[in-house]
């Protein structure tokens, strides 16, 4: 599976100028003030809600796994179902994209755990007293960080559906309908694919995170994994962390070995070179099911379902397709359309406006401001060990291919490891040795992220051409030259899309590494995740707000700064072949 | 849909058996245009009043040069893009989306790769809702009739070019069209790969089994379409317009060592390297002669390679044009496109289908690289305008740097934006070849010296 070819749709290479991306940040943010808004009632006692508590039993361990996998898999159907629907209304009208990409953009930085402060209280008033309206809860949070990069996926294939193909189906009048589950999904099936494997690996993070939430007042503690370490972080009981980490390496186990390697393994047949890959991808688990016969007889009904309907004769609504060819686009219907957008980010920037300045003043931003700068450094510092770190050790792997073949699995395991489970660990030892928080709390934020540079930079590494290794072993180029010359520019692309990655990955898990707690000590770093959680917890609203907002601000300038100048940059002068 | 039982005679006898109702032409196109607009305003016409008619029972070519708007014109008969003006029509109905009793064949095959072969084959009875046992009984037939029979369960990417493009025509022809399009079906293939399927699908045209009334086919290639088709019109470029109409009354299956077979080549050869105009030496602010010359890409490997294969013997500086791509493996197109630019700098001359170098030619043949590299400069200044002026800018800017971006919005104003980009291209190429200024791809500056 050719990593690269896979992994950059990710990154949405449309040109598009930055005031969307402005405008796209002042609908979000005016989005959860009205959210806020809306859900005053923000204290729910405790006993309203009809659950069991959780215990530490390690018995549980088994449904409180099957509980956590059961929300991972239903906002994986979500994420599915919106990536359809968003995709390919961004892809079919011109007007509709002018904001949906920008948006997904602006989406993609928000910090995910940001976004749970204010469904959490969303949601438990949609369904006051019950647990269902928690759940929902946490399965939005989950599909957060699935949606977007599976949504950019999809949204890029069907921008590139080869041209040949497209006139076949119009000149066999296939309506638009059937084109789309003919030529379109099929199409972006390898790269959608991929990403939803992707999104889930990256989804346990925060599943486990999610499962035990403190907003202001309101406390919420579903049975699964992630609940089951916060009670015992509370009760210090670090065997109990243990088993969790044990329960939790079983469920990725069966999770790759059953459904992702047998998901991409069948993918590849919608791959679409046109010659049979030279290493295609396998898997154990899809030759038996294929070998097997009363399994497959149950799926003929779903699959003559799925052709029935993807048959049906209907085609697109008119006022909705704006299609491209059929001369130039009416531009009144266009005025109208940028006037009403225009409109509504003037609305939504205003309330979010007043209702920021009630409570906050001038310096609380400035504060905010720092805060993020911090964390930034942060970032920026860890990134760099991570790189010193691992790119001689992953092209160091990459160039052995056996060695390569059985390390590379085990460093996407581990990044789809939730990380914040062996949080604990790290801290019991910060606190038994009275080290400095500001300090050793950081390498929390990249403990689960590092590994996808590791990866990365092994594809990188095996895709290597074996004959520009020759030609450098020939000329006898050695020690730094050979790096500078022969193997970073190789791999650069590579490393770059694992770069994006981690960095992504650590600012979203600042807002859990940067506040830990053991008992009844608790450390905070200062930086701008430590803000956004403490104001979290005390129910501080605006000040969630304006965190959560300078937190896009930094992560879109970063990746528009440095990430994406690189990536095209790596794109133009270093590709191979 | 007509059934596919009506009966056709062989193509030499013209008479066809059809319904009383389709006396009027298949296709019928009358001064169709097509031009899409330029950044400078003005509209660049790819096709100029093209006249066109189709009848039933015949074969008929579309020959040109690569870009000449054949594609275009056959796009518009499938209905997948509209002319700007004119009138086109097919079996009396205007042409609005794609007609039906039409189908196409692509010049990538155009296969679904998700798809097996009969479920390819399948596709478009599938989209017209024919039922499950009639389209599965439709598509056996037509995947026998092309001789794909035992791979209805392979998928395209384990097949050969030459069995995907059969697939392509199986699902052509399983829905029955009038007219069946062809988009240079064969110049994906290899050499003899095209030629088996040329010979199986002339065999069933003439054996009448092919559901079909008749075929529009764009090519490139001169011998194939003499050896396939009724009637060839060529196509001249920069506007795209019919210029001559040309029948063929051999009786199939036509033998290529035939010396009537051979005159004809001969004779297409000549027509499609008769120049319209003469072309005089640069004037600037004159189109198409001046600055606008849209320029082709040539390495200057292959145009000296050429030129000392044009000196030496069996030519001694004349060749016949159809001897000398036969014996340099070269298709028609490629041959015009390498004598234009000799032409063009030149170094030789292209008249009634001959190749004949010119003195300086038979010069530049017997130089060492150094002189060869000073000949070459002197007439890339002497006869191609855009050079002299890149390198007038640069000799009068003190900085002697010009940016690349200058130029091409200069050349934009005389021609669509890749044509721009392909003349920069051999702008650059030629240039450095004949050391006369260098080009920086990071800063895309254009200057006078080499980078230290």
């Amino acid at each position: 599976m050719n990593l690269q070819e896979i992994l950059s749709p990710r990154l949405g290479q449309a040109l598009r100028p930055n005031i969307w991306d402005a405008v796209a940040l002042i609908l979000v943010i005016g989005a959860m003030v009205l959210i806020v808004y809306g859900g005053r009632q923000t204290t729910l006692p405790l006993s309203a809600l009809d659950v069991s508590p959780v215990s530490l039993d390690p018995t549980n361990l088994p449904l409180y796994a099957l509980r956590t996998t059961m929300r991972m898999l239903l906002a994986i159907v979500c994420s599915i179902i919106f990536t359809f629907v968003y995709a390919a209304l961004a892809a079919k009208s011109r007007r509709a994209e002018m904001v949906l990409i920008p948006l997904l953009d602006i989406l993609q930085s928000v910090p995910i755990l940001g976004f749970l402060t204010f469904t959490v209280v969303f949601f438990l008033n949609l369904f006051p007293g019950s647990v269902f309206g928690a759940e929902l809860a946490c399965v939005f949070a989950i599909f957060t960080s699935q949606a977007w990069n599976m949504t950019f996926s999809m949204y890029q294939s069907l921008r590139n559906v080869p041209k040949d193909l497209e006139e076949a189906t119009q000149s066999f009048h296939l309506s638009g309908w059937q084109r789309f589950w003919r030529l379109d999904v099929p199409f972006a099936m390898p790269g959608l694919i991929w990403n939803t494997m992707m999104s889930m690996s990256g989804g346990w993070f925060f599943v486990v995170a999610s499962e035990a939430i403190t907003v202001g007042n309101t406390t919420i503690t579903l049975p699964g994994i992630g609940s089951y370490v916060a009670l015992a972080i509370e009760k210090q009981n670090l065997s109990a962390i243990g088993y969790a980490i044990l329960t939790m390496l079983l469920v990725i186990i069966a999770y790759d070995q059953l459904l992702f390697r047998p998901v991409v393994a069948w993918a590849d047949k919608f791959r679409f070179e046109q010659t049979a890959s030279a290493t295609a991808p396998t898997s154990w688990m899809l030759d038996l099911f294929r070998r097997t016969r009363a399994l497959r007889a149950l799926t003929y009904p779903f699959a003559a379902l799925k052709k029935a309907i993807s048959n049906l004769r209907v085609a697109w609504p008119k006022s909705l397709m704006m299609p491209r060819e059929k001369g130039p686009p009416s531009r009144v219907v266009d005025a109208i359309w940028l006037v009403l957008i225009a409109a509504s980010t003037c609305y939504a920037g205003w309330r979010a406006y007043t209702y920021l300045s009630a409570t906050l003043s001038p310096a609380d931003v400035i504060s905010a401001f720092g805060y993020g700068f911090i964390t930034l450094a942060r970032v920026v510092v860890l990134i760099a060990l991570a790189t010193l770190i691992w790119v001689p050790v992953g092209v160091w792997i990459g160039l052995r291919p056996r060695l390569a073949e059985r390390i590379q699995p085990l460093a996407q395991f581990l990044a789809a490891f939730p990380a914040n489970l062996a949080f604990p660990v790290f801290v019991v030892v910060i606190v038994r040795y009275g080290l400095n928080p500001n300090v050793w709390l950081s390498p929390l934020m990249i403990l689960g992220t590092q590994w996808y540079i590791l990866f990365n930079v092994i594809a990188g590494a095996s895709a290597f051409p074996t004959d520009l290794r020759e030609a450098a072993g020939s000329f006898h180029l050695k020690g730094w030259r050979w790096w500078v010359k022969v193997v970073l520019p190789g791999i650069f692309p590579y490393y770059i899309t694992g770069a994006i990655t981690a960095s992504g990955g650590s600012w979203n898990a600042s807002i859990v590494a940067e506040v830990a707690s053991w008992g009844d000590t608790h450390l905070t770093a200062t930086g701008l995740g430590a803000y956004i959680a403490t104001a979290t917890e005390t129910g501080d609203f605006p000040r969630v707000v304006l965190g959560i907002a300078i937190m896009c601000i930094l992560v879109t300038l970063f990746n528009r700064l440095l990430w994406r100048p690189l990536y095209a940059f790596g794109e133009r002068r270093l590709r191979l072949g | 849909m007509p059934s596919a039982s009506v009966a056709f005679a062989s193509a030499d006898q013209g008479t066809i058996m059809l319904d009383q109702t389709t006396k009027a032409n298949l296709l019928d196109i009358r001064g169709v245009c097509r031009s899409f607009p330029k950044g400078s305003g003005e509209d660049l016409k790819v096709l100029d009043k093209v006249d066109l008619t189709i009848q039933a029972g015949e074969i008929v070519g579309l020959l040109g040069r690569s870009g000449s708007g054949k594609s275009t014109l056959l796009r518009i008969i499938a209905g997948l893009i509209a002319p700007s003006s004119g009138d086109a029509k097919c079996r009396g109905e205007t042409i609005s989306g794609p007609p039906n009793g039409v189908s196409m064949v692509f010049q990538s095959f155009a296969l679904f790769p998700w798809l097996t072969v009969l479920q390819n084959v399948e596709l478009g009875l599938e989209a017209l809702g024919v039922d499950a046992t009639e389209r599965r009984k439709r598509a056996l037939a037509a995947i026998d009739l092309i001789g794909l029979d035992g791979f209805e369960s392979a998928y395209p990417k384990e097949l050969s070019g030459g069995m995907r493009q059969r697939v392509g025509f199986a699902r052509a022809l399983v829905v029955h069209p009038d007219l069946l399009l062809m988009d240079e079906p064969f110049s994906a293939l290899d050499v003899l790969t095209a030629e088996t399927l040329r010979t199986d699908l002339v065999d069933l045209w003439i054996e009448g089994r092919l559901p079909i009334k008749s075929v529009l086919m764009v090519t490139h290639n001169i011998e194939e379409a003499v050896l396939m088709c009724d009637r060839i019109l060529v196509f001249s470029s920069n506007p795209g317009r019919v210029a001559a109409e040309i029948k063929v009354e051999l009786p199939h299956p036509r033998n290529r060592l035939d010396p009537t077979f051979r005159q004809l080549v001969d004779s297409i050869y000549a027509r499609m390297t008769q120049r319209t105009e003469p072309k005089t030496p640069a004037l600037e602010g004159i189109h198409g002669t001046g600055v606008g010359m849209i320029l082709q890409h040539v390495s200057s490997n292959v145009l000296s390679g050429l030129i000392e294969t044009l000196a030496g013997p069996p030519y001694n500086g004349r060749a016949d044009l159809p001897v000398l791509a036969g014996h340099l493996q070269l298709e028609a197109d490629e041959i015009f496109h390498l004598g234009e630019s000799l032409q063009l700098l030149r170094f030789a001359q292209l008249s009634e289908g001959d190749m004949v170098l010119t003195e300086a030619g038979m010069r530049f043949a017997h130089l060492e690289t150094d002189a060869r590299k000073k000949l070459f400069a002197e007439h890339l200044m002497n006869y191609v305008p855009v050079m002299g002026l890149i390198r007038r800018v640069l000799d009068e800017r003190p900085s002697h740097t010009a940016p690349e971006a200058r130029f091409r919005n200069e050349l934009e104003d005389y021609m669509a934006e890749d044509q721009a980009d392909e003349t920069l291209k051999t702008i650059v190429s030629w240039a450095r070849y004949a050391e006369l200024f260098a080009y920086d791809e990071q800063s895309e500056t254009f200057s006078l010296e080499n980078p230290h």
